[in-house]
């Protein structure tokens, strides 16, 4: 059982977690990944905005879940995707993997990003420093990573 | 079902939207217009934005009634048919 969320508003890390592990003595470990906006010096992004496909999005972060549940023995898994307009520093996408050990927790959370990177319909457009915006292109590296699975 | 004058939603996400200058739109297809692909021929020529927006063909992305598709996908009255770029997400 699978929470997912796609949300404008920010997530509680802790109280995700709180969430998942709630009245449990069965999970060993908990795989974690938190993407945030980057602002690096070179590309001097200071906000983005996350556009989605509301009608399909839920459905096809279920479909990732769903394949990382066949992959993996999991004993709980969240997926919380926020949209709409974030600044440099906030988060933007939470993924919590459950398992009884931690190689199982590790590997369905790097699995869960990388195809929710490349399989549900979301789209960042990149405000910059001096006004300018652009949407970001799709990159090999993220199809590469994930193919490996 | 769905008869041959009910038109079709077509969505268009990101830069498709900015392009075409509309986020959705009904059409009724001509009856030689069957899969995806022969969609994209015909909505390039609706006008200097859509011809825009499907001018390079390998950077569209597709979802027909919200599953992920390719140009061989079949389309049909009724059909929610969606357009948009490689997805960028996570």
């Amino acid at each position: 059982m699978a929470r997912i969320s796609v949300q404008t508003e920010d997530f509680d890390i802790g109280a995700e977690f709180a969430a998942l592990t709630a009245g449990r003595t069965d999970i060993g470990g908990i795989g974690c990944f938190v993407g945030t906006v980057r602002a690096s010096a070179q590309d001097r992004v200071a906000a983005m905005t996350l556009e989605h496909y509301p009608a399909m999005t839920e459905r096809a972060i279920a479909r990732i879940v769903e394949e990382a549940e066949r992959r993996w023995e999991l004993l709980g898994c969240t997926v919380i995707h926020r949209v709409g307009r974030l600044t440099a520093g906030e988060n933007i996408v939470l993924v919590l993997a459950a398992a009884s050990h931690r190689q199982p927790a590790l590997d369905a959370t790097a699995f869960l990003i990388d195809w929710l990177k490349t399989k549900a319909p979301f789209w960042k457009k990149e405000e910059f420093a001096d006004g300018a915006a652009t949407w970001v292109e799709a990159r090999a590296a993220d199809d590469a990573a994930a193919a490996r699975w | 079902m769905a008869d041959a004058a009910t038109p079709l939603t077509i969505l268009y996400f990101a830069w498709l939207r900015e392009r075409t200058g509309t986020s959705q739109e009904c059409v009724t297809l001509p009856a030689d217009v069957r899969t995806v692909g022969a969609l994209i021929a015909w909505l390039a020529e609706r006008s200097p934005g859509h011809a825009s927006a499907f001018a390079n063909r390998r950077t569209v992305r597709c979802a027909v009634n919200q599953d992920f598709a390719d140009p061989a996908t079949p389309v049909g009255p009724g059909d929610e048919v969606a357009f948009f770029p490689p997805v960028t997400g996570g």
